[in-house]
């Protein structure tokens, strides 16, 4: 059991690895801070002053850093740190009683270390595997479908101390459920065919590279995250900037409650999304690259590093990239630490060179001064697959696909209750109907398209398109059926969104703690209208008043679902206008206890 | 400088306010002596827009004054109603969100926030308190830091880092979680490079880094927004360079 002093000489050699196979920048620490924790399990003090020192920052700085990210830890963690996913797909499939199992079995309690040092057990938000849930992580390492038994079988190997590497591989098994293919899925090219075909075109039309820009122009593609940026505005404006080094970053925080389309790109179709950052450096003029991965899919890197390291043998990547001594073009890849505002496109780049992971302020764009102020193009993973095939296929193909201002197909990651969850490839312009019978939902009442900062889907609105003229979605299509609450589904996003604000700007740092607490107030039974009031302002303040997007979509779910859904609010109010939160009698608790009195005259009865 | 005729322009709520090149909508106004509402904006330092007091209306959109940069033609508008209900319900956030007992505070008259919220109105917190549990940091011989204040203006941070050149502080955390931190192997201000005659311990918009032993040298009733509302001070929050330090 990892002891809760470490040994001063074991630290150090864990601070000198991490610094040694990152470098001392400052750009590093979130890195050297990660891979410190690695081996130790948290980071005692003697390591983050190790590390201040070693990357000439301040203590404060890097504690403040520690204290940012959720899956960095100054104070000592079990053996075992298991973290459940907390989606709301998760809660729905029974993750709730699996945690209290779990803590039961091991004598821990959620989010402290058991007293034998043995686990610590806590929620994380969703890990992106909401279409075999409940899923949870156990030292970074991805279990899935864990029902009682598994649960039970999981408890067995940590009282027995096994190393997670002879746990059964069973447990580990993640599936791929691509329930519907369409023409990214379908055609996965050939490493270095588009870059080729993107070379070729521009000595064909002796353009050169900006043939590679007008070809995205024309294929009209739109960001695939969610928010729907002009891909190819991007990427010229990022190529007019007379500074160089430009930088080419793929965002793959896929953090959005309810997609995990990313998850099987990065694993099956990694060459595709490689291929699309290339072809996107080669249009730009970019020579740096980065993948920013999400802490959740640590499991992801090796093998997306031996990736990357056979591209480079085949002189897809590194100088003379296809055989062209004008093209130079690398790629690295950094890892989050947990924090679902670094989904954000600044923040990410924040994060990128190691900080606090907190959107900027626009203007400047990133594509004038992103990563390290230097010209920088932020895409979806998803985006980059799109780009690679329009580079092979071209636009006019791209555009044969979906509707007149959304081109091409999107990837939904399906998940809730339907039948086959799972990763559907549509054009766009399909419709939730459709969607809802090709996964084999019944009795659906909702659809939350887009995560909890998308938009939530009544009945009569299931014949509207996923189309970014109608229904805008970073692809999470989680279906509700009519046995869910969804007063309950609101609440838990509240929570979600309160956990997540990143804490810069007023109205989301105290907005979304107090959207939960009203929340958890009316699931009490002590709400009141007034308090539904309360709800739909401050809503509307988060979606004028804050800094990023992310802020502005806090409100959403609650909205949504109070819009659609109103009696499932109205049935849990008192029945006066305005209800105290503050609970007087219950504040007379320890009095009573001190005094060892509970008759009637020791209690404020009901005729306030 | 030029002259106020070749100047471009914008509008704030119908007045032409007159702007150099590089002026964010906030500067140009309070140079021209027009008051937008706005805490963590200080005259000295780079704005950053995170108290989102400041909010306007322009072009349909919402958007902080402070970083906004000015353009000519520009109508702005931000003393209407709904704006102004922004604002208080803003700073309402604020006061629930610490711990603000205006009656025995010392910085009281003196204090940015407890300004704004007369100004802008607010007669009750309305939202429920947090009540965090803030320790304060007595330990340094010549100042004190009550946290229980902080609003996460991040001026002193700004302050320390630019103008101090030392960095004594910085936030750390996340959410409501975000707190304000000391550079120093304990933490602590004693064991940090912080003087007495840094900007940082100038620049607390709040109560939060106090000069010890001079709390109540200006009396209750005589400090400065006592006299006058902070919006009819706008010419005092104008741009201006940071002050020469001593070498």
């Amino acid at each position: 059991m990892p002891p809760a002093r470490i040994e001063d000489d074991v630290i150090a050699a864990a601070v000198d690895r991490a610094v040694e196979s990152w470098g001392s920048a400052p750009t590093q620490l979130l890195q050297v801070l990660r891979e410190t924790q690695e081996p130790l399990g948290w980071l005692p003090a003697g390591a983050l002053e190790r590390i201040a020192r070693a990357l000439d920052v301040s203590i404060a700085r890097v504690r403040g850093v520690v204290a940012f990210y959720s899956f960095l830890y100054a104070e000592p963690q079990g053996e075992y740190r298991v973290l459940f996913s907390d989606d709301v797909t998760d809660r729905m499939l029974g993750s709730g009683e699996r945690l209290r199992e779990m803590c039961e079995r091991l004598w821990a309690e959620p989010g402290k270390p058991s007293a034998d040092g043995l686990v610590s057990i806590d929620r994380t938000a969703s890990i992106g595997l909401c279409d075999q849930g409940p899923s949870l992580l156990v030292n970074g390492r991805p279990l899935t479908r864990i029902d009682a038994a598994r649960a039970a079988q999981v408890c067995e190997l940590m009282l027995s101390r096994t190393p997670l590497a002879q746990w059964p591989a069973e447990l580990f098994r993640i599936e791929d459920n691509v329930r519907r293919r369409g023409v990214l899925l379908d055609d996965p090219i050939r490493p270095g065919e588009g870059i080729r075909a993107a070379i070729a075109r521009g000595e064909a039309t002796g353009t050169g590279r900006q043939a590679m820009l007008d070809e995205i122009k024309q294929a009209r593609l739109l960001g695939r995250g969610g928010a729907g940026f002009t891909t190819g505005v991007k990427w010229e404006s990022c190529a007019r900037q007379p500074v160089e080094p430009r930088i080419v970053v793929c965002n793959a925080d896929e953090g959005e409650p309810g997609t995990f389309k990313d998850r099987l790109l990065l694993t099956r179709y990694a060459d595709l999304v490689f291929e699309g950052m290339t072809v996107a450096a080669w249009g730009i003029g970019a020579t740096r690259g980065f993948v920013y991965l999400r802490g959740e899919y640590r499991y992801l890197l090796d093998a997306l590093r031996e990736t990357l390291a056979r591209r480079r043998r085949e002189g897809l990547l590194g100088r003379g990239i296809a055989g062209r001594a004008d093209f130079e073009f690398d790629v690295e890849i950094h890892v989050g630490a947990g924090s679902y505002v670094c989904g954000e496109a600044s923040a990410l780049v924040e994060s990128l060179e190691g900080k606090r992971g907190i959107p900027r302020n626009r203007p400047p764009r990133l594509a004038e001064k992103g990563y390290l102020l230097l010209p920088t193009v932020v895409n979806n993973v998803e985006s980059y697959c799109a780009a690679a095939l329009i580079a092979l296929h071209g636009a006019a193909w791209f555009c044969s696909q979906g509707t007149p201002k959304s081109s091409g197909t999107k990837l939904l990651s399906v998940s809730g209750d339907c039948e086959r969850p799972g990763i559907y490839e549509y054009p766009f312009g399909v419709t939730v109907r459709e969607v809802l019978e090709a996964c084999g939902a019944r009795d659906t009442i909702a659809v939350q398209a887009g995560g909890p900062s998308g938009v939530c889907l009544g009945q009569d609105e299931f014949d509207r398109r996923i189309a970014f003229e109608d229904i805008e979605t970073g692809g999470a299509f989680v279906v509700f059926d009519g046995t869910r609450d969804m007063f309950e589904i609101g609440r838990h996003y509240a929570h979600f969104f309160a956990d997540e604000s990143c804490g810069f700007c007023t109205p989301c740092r105290v907005g979304t703690s107090l959207l939960r607490n009203l929340m958890d107030k009316i699931r009490d039974g002590k709400g009141s209208q007034h308090d539904l009031q309360t709800i739909e302002e401050l809503g509307r303040l988060l979606a004028r008043a804050s800094h990023c997007g992310l802020g502005e979509s806090a409100g959403r779910p609650l909205l949504g679902t109070l819009k659609r859904f109103r009696p499932a609010y109205e049935r849990r109010l008192g029945s006066s206008a305005v209800e105290p939160a503050f609970d007087l009698d219950g504040a007379l608790a320890r009095a009573r206890r001190m005094t060892g009195r509970d008759d009637p005259g020791a209690h404020l009865g009901d005729e306030r | 400088m030029s002259d106020a005729e070749s100047r471009p322009s914008f509008t704030l709520d119908g007045v032409e306010v007159p702007f150099d090149p590089g002026q964010t909508v906030l500067q140009a106004a309070l140079a021209a002596g027009q008051y937008i509402p706005h805490l963590c904006y200080h005259p000295e330092f780079k704005p950053h827009g995170s108290c989102k007091v400041c909010t306007v209306r322009t072009g349909g959109h919402a958007a902080t004054s402070c970083t906004t940069p000015a353009r000519a033609g520009m109508v702005v508008e931000s003393e209407t109603e709904e704006v102004v209900a922004e604002r208080r319900m803003l700073v309402q956030l604020l006061f629930v969100e610490g711990n603000h007992f205006c009656p025995s505070c010392e910085k009281s008259g003196h204090c940015k926030l407890q300004a704004v919220a007369y100004d802008l109105g607010m007669t009750s917190p309305r939202f429920d308190h947090f009540f965090p549990d803030r320790p304060v940091d007595a330990s340094h011989p010549e100042i004190l830091l009550d946290f229980n204040r902080c609003i996460l203006c991040e001026l002193c941070v700004r302050a320390s880092a630019e103008v101090d050149g030392k960095q004594v502080f910085a936030l750390a955390g996340r959410g409501m979680g975000k707190h304000l931190v000391v550079n120093s192997a304990s933490g602590l201000l004693r064991d940090s490079a912080v003087a007495a005659t840094d900007k940082a311990v100038d620049v607390c918009p709040v109560g939060v880094i106090l000069r010890k032993r001079v709390g109540f040298a200006v009396p209750v009733g005589q400090r400065r927004f006592d006299e006058r509302p902070i919006s009819a001070q706008a010419s005092d929050y104008a741009p201006r360079p940071a002050p020469p330090r001593d070498p």
